[in-house]
């Protein structure tokens, strides 16, 4: 109630400063309204470098959000959502996207590969700047998945670069198999997103994959395709 | 007015320290592997001259014991001798996969570093370990990874025969009940005998048999094994 009281005292005073401005105007010959300046918008950009640094593990493309501080994509221990299933599964990114939490967000341009690096850039609103989070699946796997778990950039100066790195996550909701048509990347040319969860269903650090030659007979996984932590390397900068 | 006469002298004498401020730290703990258990934890505050364990020295016998048994009696008795602070299986029994425990609550008094030990299981000797980890002076919340090393004080012979006194060969127990039988032991005759990063463990796919007793499917690991989150007020 008092709210609204506030509410119309401010809109009255509005009503009048207009009028006073109007009649001022005609007093005037020249017709020009000068329209109040909008306030600046002050935008911040933000580059983040990702470099792959698996031997043959492929990585989909890859989602860069801005969110709160409050948020976070995914919790160790914690189940994880259709969204990042989705996305340790199959690559997709589209649910993480619209999650609500997300308040922009831009996607790599395709299929990162081992060795290489690709730039994403990010332009917010000042008031905007929270945090940031990056997630792209490891394709020749069930559900391993890497990337940035909500990393803080608001204090962030201009040309002052963070570098650090990150390792492999395992989503929890599908089996490591490793088995003929349960994964999604060249080395299978499988199945990804799967509803059935047939795992721990908690986020946790991969175990790493066995592949065909260290005695998973299923596995039509090779040596190359094993991976150790650190799988990414990122560099963030604020570049405005 | 004198007490800040008094603190500006003790100030510019170099005599007000940092280290003697007591600090009440929160710690949590989350066992970060795909099937591994962690026994009762020992979370430490310590000074900076303490460690539980030296990477590339050989163990002591309390560490040995910590990591072949998940006896963490003589590490703590030997924190408190030298002064820490200790908090002693907070999770009271098991921390499994994926599980956590909070808000460990530790007043530090005049100590300035973490350490925290546990034995993972089924292993033979492989322990997570942070080794004394400067305390932060600036309130605020910290994360630290942690890796698991090999106590370097028993061959990694995969095999669940309820070995868990120090000098006895094999692993206690797999507590999540998914440990296999009969295996003919995992030999290559190494012998590392300081303490290093665990190699992980190999394991197979074979119950009731094979070279190894561990379910290469459920028991391995790639480092970091656990999360440390540290809350100084």
């Amino acid at each position: 109630m008092k709210t609204t009281d506030i509410k119309l005292k401010t809109s009255l005073l509005g009503l009048f400063v207009a009028t006073t401005l109007l009649s001022g105007c005609g007093n005037d010959d020249d017709d020009v309204v000068v329209a109040p300046a909008p306030p600046v918008v002050v935008m911040q950009t933000f580059t983040v470098t990702v470099t792959n640094l698996t031997a043959n593990q492929p990585m989909s493309p890859m989602i860069l959000a801005a969110h709160s501080a409050e948020a976070s994509l995914w919790q160790a221990g914690e189940k994880a959502s259709v969204a990042i299933e989705k996305m340790a599964e199959g690559g997709d990114t589209a649910d993480i996207a619209a999650l609500a939490v997300i308040e922009s967000s831009v996607n790599g341009t395709g299929m990162l590969m081992p060795g290489m690096s690709e730039t994403l850039t990010l332009t917010l609103a000042q008031a905007d700047v929270a945090n940031i989070s990056l997630a792209t699946m490891l394709v020749n796997t069930n559900d391993a998945f890497t990337g940035i778990n909500s990393y803080h950039i608001a204090e962030m100066e201009v040309d002052r670069p963070q570098m650090m790195k990150y390792m492999a996550y395992d989503a929890g909701t599908e089996a490591n198999s490793e088995a003929k048509g349960t994964m999604p990347g060249p080395a299978d040319g499988g199945e990804g997103f799967h509803a059935a969860r047939d795992d721990v269903d908690f986020v946790h650090i991969h175990p790493g994959v066995i592949t065909m030659y260290d005695g998973l007979a299923d596995s039509v996984l090779m040596p190359s395709h094993r991976f150790d932590n650190p799988v990414i390397a990122v560099t963030i900068t604020r570049t405005e | 007015m004198k007490r800040s006469l008094v603190n500006a002298s003790l100030l510019a004498a170099g005599l007000f320290s940092l280290s003697t401020q007591a600090a009440d730290i929160e710690v949590s703990v989350t066992n970060l592997t795909h099937g591994n258990h962690f026994t009762p934890l020992l979370i430490a505050a310590h000074t900076r001259d303490s460690h539980l364990f030296h990477v590339g020295e050989m163990a002591t016998p309390a560490l040995q014991k910590m990591a072949e048994g998940g006896d963490i009696a003589d590490l703590n008795t030997a924190v408190i001798g030298a002064n820490g602070i200790t908090s002693t299986n907070p999770a009271m029994g098991l921390l499994a996969a994926g599980a956590s425990i909070n808000d460990v609550m530790l007043d530090t008094g005049d100590n300035t570093h973490l350490s925290i030990v546990a034995m993972v299981l089924p292993t033979n000797d492989a322990f997570i370990g942070l080794d004394s980890w400067k305390i932060p002076t600036e309130a605020g919340t910290y994360t630290v990874y942690v890796n698991a090393y090999d106590a370097g004080t028993e061959a990694n012979d995969e095999i669940i025969n309820g070995g868990g006194m120090s000098g006895v060969p094999g692993i206690p127990v797999a507590p999540g009940g998914n440990g296999g039988a009969n295996g003919t032991g995992v030999m290559d005759g190494a012998d590392n005998m300081y303490v290093h990063t665990h190699p992980g463990v190999l394991g197979d796919t074979d119950p009731m048999g094979g070279a190894s007793d561990l379910d290469s499917r459920i028991h391995r690991w790639l480092n970091p094994v656990a999360k440390v989150v540290v809350t100084v007020k």
